[in-house]
């Protein structure tokens, strides 16, 4: 359908253009470069004439056309200098410029159509924690094609780790670990963020591979919904342990959550010396500094990721998503390949959660509902599954839609009809429904694999051929 | 190495009440090519499941170069040194025939998550070297030039070879081929068997075939079992095996004697 509605279109279009003397056989004997520059001239003009009708008109609308067609018009992607494929890293790099350098600009950004103002800093800070958890996701349910309904139980051991070890949770503790931003005679267990960071990574792997161990043995839909269970589980303890067993233990400290939590820093020297924030939490530009932490620790991720994918384990992941017999029939260990992309998807949601726990400064049982594994999720199916870059984006824009987009759209429909609609109410109405309209028109998601795309249109090998008991180890 | 590579005792299967595989005793020797015949559902694929890990046997052992592998998970299987094909095409469909023949050589591999992350000398230099050896079995398999092609998109004959090209990855001692020759015209058939031939040959590997195609199994076995009901049968030279009664009767029809 999609393709005759694409094909009419074209039709059409070329119609038009011929009535008024410029029919298609000359536009298709211009150069290549020519037609790419008029063709992003064309969008960006259309998008200007957008941005004046229902926006803003400002200057920055012309500077983000020039930036735009600085980077479509040209073929950075064949960029090479002295044999260096140079041009794969212009888009990803502009990319990340854009993002550290958000800061600086956001409050001279014109108004989009429709969406309203350019997202807050804080929002950014949100994206990129989210971002780092549907890239850890897409580990388990993009490259390994296991389906993981729980991955929220990841995210809020991370959160907690972080309530553990630097918070005054456990009061008859005093350990100072180079943490930040400590007032006079402070109890509990202080470590530094950094510290945290990776511990909660750390344990947070652990307990994948310990959740990983009886749960990967099921295939497909089972695997779900035990995923789910556990999902379930992890908050509930989260909720229920003030008094851990009856034992008046108190570990997480229930419904009121762990708060406040230390803050990342660097410390007074190195504030002193490289001008480096001592204590994120009480400096000036707290959300910037936060944003640029963050922008880093999706870096590394995205690092991890490209270098795992194309890594003897990461073809084992792949194998194992394409046809889990034949990959077991050639020498892959199916339960160790598998367990390892669950910890690995875990360790990121551990990072992820104990970075976000930081920034808000506390861990809450109600944060880890669910809903938040099928956000995650969604994000992942949105971008397309197994690609870096899909997820990026499908991890953003949903995190946008949820923090800001919505209840933006939602003033301008109420401002425009005069009703009274709250629109972030039917927030999962929303999400569920660009599921259905992706998984209809894009099953592979907007930017996916092409190897993914592919398993979708045509299928895979899915018969099982497998006595369960054996199935692993 | 001892003369027998596989052996089994007493491999049984039973699926419910079905018996697929009954009791059947079978050797492979080291460096010998061994056919496995039957009629349609005697049990012939579920037999080789068993000597590949994928299935458990009732009943019975499997040993494979001295070793009792009864119980086994499946990479175990393959990395002792036994490689296999399937039935119907299993490759990895969306992967290239490169990529595919990488994953035959998972077990062969040592890069390890970490070293994978931070791309130590080792690890790089033993993908180099990955890449050069899967290119070499690709061109030996007779897939010359077709690395950056998607399984899916190879042709018939071509997803055949690059599926024992995968096999091969795994560095087997005993390669299983599970119908090798099937929707395959004369000419390939008879490419096909001398290109078994030649893995004995050239790499000293023993081959265990299961094969409905009796001009190949006559031609190349050197030894040949039948099942039947899940039972053996018959078993000795393909000489013997046109002229048992049993086996004409179950299998091979009047007609094949003469051929």
């Amino acid at each position: 359908m999609r393709r005759r509605i694409r094909a009419r279109v074209s039709a059409a279009w070329w119609a038009a253009l011929g009535a008024v003397g410029l029919p298609r056989s000359r536009w298709d004997a211009l150069d290549r470069g020519v037609r790419r520059a008029v063709k992003a001239a064309v969008w960006v003009a259309i998008s200007l004439v957008l941005v004046a009708l229902f926006g803003v008109w400002r200057t920055s609308a012309l500077a983000i056309a020039a930036i735009v067609l600085l980077l479509v018009v040209p073929r950075w992607s064949r960029l090479t200098v002295r044999g260096w494929h140079v041009g794969k890293w212009v888009a990803p790099l502009a990319v990340l410029a854009l993002a550290a350098s958000y800061p600086y600009y956001v409050n001279h950004m014109p108004e989009i159509p429709l969406f309203g103002p350019f997202p807050q800093l804080s929002t950014l800070v949100v994206m990129t924690v989210f971002t780092m958890m549907a890239l850890g996701l897409n580990f388990v349910v993009g490259y390994a094609g296991l389906l993981d309904l729980g991955y929220v139980a990841f995210y809020a051991m991370g959160a907690y780790m972080a309530g553990w070890f630097a918070s005054g949770q456990f009061a008859k503790q005093n350990v100072n670990i180079g943490a930040v931003g400590l007032y006079e005679g402070a109890t509990g267990f202080h470590f530094s963020i950094w510290l945290v960071l990776v511990m909660a990574g750390i344990a947070t792997a652990v307990v994948g591979v310990i959740i990983g161990l009886p749960t990967l043995r099921l295939r497909g839909d089972y695997l779900a919904i035990v995923t789910l269970g556990f999902g379930e589980i992890l908050p509930q303890i989260a909720r229920n342990g003030d008094h851990l067993f009856g034992t008046n233990f108190n570990l997480t400290n229930g419904t009121g959550g762990i708060t406040p939590i230390d803050g990342p820093g660097f410390g007074n020297w190195l504030d002193q010396h490289f001008h480096l924030p001592a204590n994120f939490l009480t400096a000036g530009n707290l959300d910037s500094v936060f944003l640029w932490t963050g922008l880093g620790l999706v870096l590394i991720t995205v690092f991890c990721s490209a270098r795992l994918r194309d890594s003897r384990i990461g073809r084992a992941w792949i194998a194992i998503r394409e046809d889990e017999t034949a990959a077991a029939a050639m020498g892959v260990p199916l339960m160790r390949t598998k367990t390892w992309s669950y910890a690995t998807g875990a360790f990121f949601g551990g990072v992820a959660g104990a970075f976000y726990a930081s920034y808000k400064s506390g861990a809450f049982p109600d944060d880890f509902f669910f809903q938040i594994s099928v956000f995650i999720l969604c994000m992942v199916i949105l971008g397309g599954m197994g690609n870096i870059w899909g997820v990026i984006f499908g991890a953003c824009f949903l995190t946008y839609l949820d923090r800001e987009g919505l209840s933006n759209i939602g003033t301008q429909i109420n401002d425009q009809f005069g009703i009274t609609l709250d629109v972030p109410k039917y927030e999962f109405g929303i999400f569920g429904i660009i599921i259905v309209v992706v998984m209809l028109f894009r099953p592979e998601g907007l930017i996916p694999s092409s190897r993914r795309a592919a398993e979708l249109h045509e299928g895979v090998h899915d018969e099982p051929l497998y006595d369960h008991e054996i199935a692993g180890a | 190495m001892p003369d027998e590579l596989l052996r089994t005792e007493g491999l049984r299967k039973e699926f419910g009440g079905l018996v697929a595989v009954d009791d059947v005793d079978f050797t492979v020797p080291a460096g010998s090519i061994v056919s496995l015949i039957g009629p349609n559902g005697a049990g012939k694929t579920t037999f080789f499941n068993m000597l590949t890990g994928v299935y458990k046997p009732t009943a019975g052992r499997v040993h494979f170069n001295g070793e009792d592998m009864t119980g086994k998970p499946p990479h175990a299987f393959t990395q002792r040194g036994i490689g296999r094909t399937f039935q119907n095409i299993r490759l990895f469909q969306n992967m290239t025939a490169l990529e595919n023949v990488l994953v035959g050589m998972h077990v062969r591999l040592k890069g390890n998550l970490f070293e994978a992350i931070i791309r130590t000398p080792r690890v790089k230099r033993e993908e180099v070297e990955a890449r050069v050896r899967a290119r070499e079995l690709l061109e030996f398999s007779g897939l010359r030039r077709k690395d950056a092609e998607i399984g899916r998109n190879l042709s018939y004959g071509d997803q055949r070879r690059l599926e024992v090209a995968r096999a091969l990855a795994t560095q087997p001692k005993l390669l299983l081929l599970d119908e090798p020759t099937a929707g395959m015209n004369p000419q390939e058939t008879a490419d096909f068997t001398s290109f078994v031939g030649r893995l004995r040959e050239e790499r000293g590997l023993s081959v265990l075939l299961i094969e409905h195609d009796m001009r190949v199994v006559m031609g190349v076995s050197d030894r040949v079992t039948v099942l039947d009901y899940g039972e053996r049968i018959a078993e000795g030279t393909p000489k013997e095996i046109q002229q048992n009664e049993r086996v004409i009767e179950a299998y091979l029809g009047k007609s094949a004697v003469s051929s």
